[in-house]
């Protein structure tokens, strides 16, 4: 199934909640979506017996400055198609349901994302730092970070 | 004349050496060297075909232990992080004297690639403990580790044992009186 | 002076309490710098808890400060295994990202460089196995022959293990003279030492019973999961991007996709994920061989590539089936000539998130073997 088929199923289950299609620029085509209704996409995604999204390939934490973005990349093993699904949220509050329930891989991807990024994923089982120490301090992706000076002792830069 | 003539003469009771304590004691200790072993990182595999059969690093008598308690010294053969510096230096401190240090790759001589914007990443091994020898290259190539392996040695064979509580307390001031942001005993662990 | 009371205490002789067991990160056998908790019943595994990050480099972030053709030694670094092959996705990406197609002769060397890496890691792979198991000479013969692959790629690249060889646009320099006699060469030599394995270590008594019926994992459980590679295909499930997704010129070689047949013990356990590894390495071979008949020789090896690579505004999945599973970049461009974000969809991330589900109610020594057959490496893990 083409991505533009995806968006078209998808438009007609959630209506407004899908907000846009995007392929203008170059690569991938994406599917933009309301961040709060990612749980229910997720399980319409996998569950239909025409999309069959059993894979979940990623999920990229994105700062884009004035806001954050969750990337999902989906794909299914049996029918062989992959799509694109994005989302924003403020920088201030930003809130994400989990997608735990549906993938169980999303467990590790979704602290990953909170780890580096802070996006925060609301209802998953255990949220906590994965990569960096779990006393660390700050999320070091976000393009304002500052690296600390000093790491128990040990000079960092 | 008792053992003097028996030197001299090589058919009849011969073999006996004179030699100072030190030089067979460092004689040996450096022919026998066993370390910890300790992969981190890309280092560790190019290690792995070291110690395999086509560079053989046991025919210099250096066995890998599992244990810190059993080794002489610590290969660190990788990137160091901030969540491993810790339990790198916690390694070193119970290894038994005397003990030495080989920094393997340019990871563990200064960061390496990741020294400039590694928020987690330890720049150089020497800022937590002591090393005597540095093995450069990313990774180094088999000869580099034979090579930095005989540094070793040629180190512990001019080593001094019994003003070694004196050499110990020189270079302990040493280092701590180098401009290092603080001094080894001076961090705390916490795991 | 109080009452003195007495107590009744009962003891029951078979009460036991759990306790926990830290393995790791300082350890023989776990592959790097992983750490574990596990909980233990008597010497039953109740729980596994993975604490990763010990090898956390920062990678993404490097990313963002570095140019496109600047990240190639960045990527070599994630799974150091099998760095030709973290290349691939990345230069397919941003090619694809610039709208550039290279010639026939520099695909057919991609693969070949490729497939003879993904042959090295697999003999890494089962040789560290083998290890874990208790088997040494396994590790001896497989290291001796690895040399064969290594001297290869170190001709043609100039390093033994990183190798920085394929560009943007090609490949760093063109081949030598013998070349394809030297991979032909290289292929007697493995399949003359795999064939000893396979009696030295894959059908060995002592190993079959150590590696059967022990950390199975159902295919179902494995997709959920998002395994992939060998984790996925020992438990049945015959999904390989190269038949999938024809990427690069794979859809002209004629081969199969190994799965795990339980033809000892349970479909996806330790052992059917071992033999995938092991039936791996034949096909790459008859790749090589059929990639070195079609082969040109003539031609150039780099495609006209401006000196600042800036690719379009826009993003980018791409994926390629690593020995190890997918890995795939997701590259997002700004229009400049550095990237605003790189993420790495690493193979062992996903496979190694697997492990607490499967190693649960098995022996404590299981869980050696379990993790051994998951073939992790942690550059990979934690980037």
């Amino acid at each position: 199934m083409q991505a533009k088929e995806i968006y078209d199923v998808l438009k007609t289950e959630f209506g407004d909640r899908i907000i846009s299609f995007n392929d203008s620029a170059a690569g991938d085509p994406f599917i933009e979506i309301q961040s709060d209704k990612i749980l229910e996409i997720s399980l319409f995604l996998r569950d239909n017996e025409s999309l069959l999204f059993d894979f979940l390939n990623s999920i990229t934490a994105m700062d884009l400055v004035d806001k954050l973005a969750a990337v999902y990349h989906i794909y299914s093993v049996s029918l062989n198609h992959r799509i694109v699904i994005k989302l924003f949220v403020p920088k201030d509050n930003p809130k994400v349901p989990t997608v735990e329930r549906c993938w169980r891989t999303a467990d590790w991807h979704e602290r990953e994302a909170w780890d580096l990024m802070g996006i925060e994923f609301v209802g998953h089982h255990n949220l906590i730092r994965i990569l960096c120490p779990y006393d660390w301090e700050g999320h070091p992706l976000r393009k304002d970070y500052q690296a600390p000076e000093f790491y128990h002792g040990i000079k960092v830069n | 004349m008792g053992i003097l003539n028996r030197l001299n003469d090589p058919t009849e009771g011969g073999g006996i050496v004179l030699a100072t304590v030190e030089d067979v004691l460092n004689w040996g200790r450096s022919k026998s060297d066993w370390y910890l072993q300790f992969g981190l990182a890309c280092c560790a595999i190019e290690f792995m075909a070291v110690n395999a059969a086509h560079y053989d690093l046991m025919r210099y008598g250096i066995i890998f232990r599992s244990s810190p308690r059993q080794a002489d010294f610590l290969f660190v053969t990788g990137t160091i992080t901030l969540k491993m510096a810790e339990r790198v230096k916690r390694l070193y401190e119970q290894l038994a004297e005397p003990k030495y240090v080989i920094a393997v790759g340019s990871c563990a001589a200064s960061g390496g690639p990741y020294w400039e914007h590694g928020y987690h990443v330890l720049k150089g091994l020497d800022q937590i403990i002591p090393v005597d020898v540095y093995i450069p290259g990313c990774p180094p190539r088999p000869e580099a580790f034979q090579e930095g392996m005989m540094k070793l040695q040629a180190m512990i064979n001019q080593e001094a044992i019994f003003n070694k509580r004196k050499r110990v307390a020189e270079e302990d001031a040493k280092f701590k009186n180098s401009n290092f942001a603080e001094s080894p005993s001076d961090i705390q662990i916490k795991m | 002076m109080g009452e003195k009371k007495k107590v009744d205490v009962e003891y029951s002789p078979f009460e036991s309490d759990k306790f926990r067991v830290n393995i790791g990160p300082q350890h023989p056998s776990t592959h790097g710098v992983l750490r574990l908790e596990a909980e233990l019943d008597g010497e039953i595994i109740t729980e596994v808890i993975p604490h990763i990050g010990n090898l956390h480099r920062c990678m993404e972030k490097h990313c963002e400060f570095k140019t496109y053709p600047q990240i190639i030694p960045f990527v070599d670094r994630l799974d150091y295994c099998s760095a030709i092959n973290n290349e691939l996705p990345y230069v397919m990406g941003v090619e694809k990202l610039l709208g550039i197609e290279v010639s026939d002769k520099v695909e057919y060397i991609r693969v070949i460089l490729s497939e003879l890496n993904r042959i090295g890691n697999h003999q890494i792979a089962v040789a560290a196995f083998g290890l874990d198991t208790g088997a040494f000479t396994p590790f001896l013969y497989l290291f001796r022959d690895r040399e064969f692959i290594v001297k290869i790629l170190e001709h043609c690249s100039g390093a033994r293990l990183l190798y920085n060889y394929f560009w943007i646009g090609g490949l760093a320099r063109d081949i030598y003279p013998t070349f394809k006699e030297d991979c032909l060469d290289a292929i007697k030599r493995i399949r003359i030492t795999n064939a000893e394995i396979m009696d030295l270590l894959i059908n060995n008594k002592i190993f079959i019973v150590r590696t059967i019926n022990t950390g199975i994992l159902p295919g179902d459980v494995a997709i959920n999961f998002g395994c992939t590679g060998p984790v996925l295909r020992g438990s049945g499930v015959p999904f390989d991007l190269r038949k999938a997704q024809p990427y690069s010129i794979y859809e002209r070689f004629d081969f199969n996709v190994c799965v795990g047949t339980g033809e000892l013990g349970t479909i996806g356990d330790s052992w059917n994920r071992n033999i995938v590894r092991m039936n791996e390495m034949e096909e790459s071979c008859k790749i090589i061989e059929q990639a070195i008949a079609q082969m040109p020789m003539e031609g150039d090896v780099r495609e006209k590539v401006p000196k600042r690579v800036k690719p379009p505004k826009g993003e980018i999945y791409s994926c390629a089936e690593n020995p190890k599973g997918e890995l795939g970049f997701y590259i997002v461009s700004d229009g400049t000539d550095k990237p605003s974000r790189i993420k790495v969809r690493s193979t062992g991330f996903s496979n190694l998130s697997v492990l607490p589900d499967i190693s649960k109610g098995y022996m404590i020594a299981d869980l050696m073997v379990t993790l051994g057959s998951l073939d992790i490496v942690l550059g990979d893990v934690d980037r």
